[in-house]
């Protein structure tokens, strides 16, 4: 009881990795300590993905999560911001194979967006999860780098855009 | 000084066109400068406080530069060109359908704000992507990770549970 307690207090967290593996892929790899089955479930479960996707750190909430996990079902994820609009992710399901893979598209952006691929390999009670991100082009993935990255243009400051009107209004006020 | 709300086209990211980064610059550094009040919920706090972390890491007179630089459609153009492929100024020039000239000083801009690098080999001068873009790739990937490392740890915890439920029930279906 104790050795679990202490365990709690100081979890030690598995890494995750980012690389760009190519000029058009992305790739994700974390271990988790539970078998493959069970983090397959939490990835397709709505209600589970849903405890986890929108971490509290990001200051963005999940209004609503769809899945429909099966090959040719859509999912919608629908993030929402005291301040600002909320946001769409949604696609298709393209493959689905019980504990071990699945594939899915990204075509909030249009074209543009990528497939993913998440792999579930359990070895020894642990799972390795490999999420592959795989744009149409080159141009796609820098493209999707950019928007994120000068400066955070996109969501970023589309958030510190209506807040500046909040505090603007504040302002007024007082 | 009025300024007109965004309409909703013009924020789309994908839209590079849109993009207004005089404004936004100028917002972001407001912000900076402001201070969101206790009273504002915590989640607005939390999204401002990781946009400025991302922003500290470029100085706002370099961040100045790159927004200038970036708020012209040619010099977008030339920063896509150039990640696929180096390119002279001649190369630049024609492909943008322009003089030397005009060519040069959009490329002087990019290089002043470390996007692009030029060298000069003989009589031709070529141009690639700065040490700049790289970092941003570098800032980038690490904001991506540290989105996932932090969706994988409350994930750790539905992991955890779903495990110790199923042992439980387990140890029920045996009795």
């Amino acid at each position: 009881m104790d050795a679990r307690r202490e365990s709690e207090t100081t979890p030690v967290k598995n890494p995750t990795t980012v690389e760009r593996k190519s000029e058009r892929e992305l790739v994700v790899t974390r271990t988790f300590n539970g078998p493959a089955r069970i983090v397959f479930e939490a990835w397709t479960k709505p209600e589970l993905l849903k405890r986890w996707w929108a971490p509290k750190s990001f200051g963005v909430s999940l209004l609503s999560c769809e899945a429909d996990v099966r090959v040719g079902g859509t999912y919608r994820l629908v993030f929402g911001h005291a301040a600002s609009k909320p946001m769409e992710f949604f696609g298709r399901y393209i493959e689905v194979t019980p504990h071990s893979r699945l594939v899915w598209t990204n075509e909030e952006g249009g074209d543009g967006g990528a497939v993913t691929t998440v792999t579930f390999e359990e070895e020894g009670g642990k799972t390795l999860l490999v999420m592959h991100d795989l744009y149409p082009s080159k141009e796609a993935l820098d493209g999707a780098i950019a928007s994120g990255s000068t400066g955070g243009m996109g969501e970023t400051f589309e958030q510190l855009d209506e807040l500046l009107v909040v505090l603007g209004a504040n302002v007024g006020r007082s | 000084m009025v300024e007109e709300r965004p309409r909703a086209s013009d924020r789309l990211p994908s839209k590079a066109d849109d993009f207004l980064p005089h404004r936004w610059a100028a917002h972001a550094a407001a912000a900076y400068n402001h201070r969101c009040p206790d009273g504002y919920p915590l989640a607005c706090r939390q999204s401002v406080r990781y946009t400025l972390n991302h922003m500290v890491q470029f100085s706002r007179p370099r961040l100045d530069a790159s927004f200038a630089a970036l708020s012209d459609a040619t010099r977008r153009g030339v920063l896509e060109q150039l990640g696929r492929a180096d390119a002279s100024i001649t190369d630049l020039a024609e492909k943008f359908h322009m003089t030397l000239t005009g060519m040069k000083k959009h490329v002087g801009v990019l290089e002043q704000a470390g996007l692009v690098a030029t060298k000069k080999v003989g009589r031709v001068r070529t141009c690639k992507l700065g040490p700049r873009r790289l970092e941003e790739e570098t800032a980038w990937l690490e904001g991506y990770r540290q989105l996932w490392a932090s969706r994988f740890d409350e994930l750790d915890k539905v992991v955890e549970e779903l495990t110790r439920k199923e042992k439980v029930d387990g140890r029920k279906k045996r009795e």
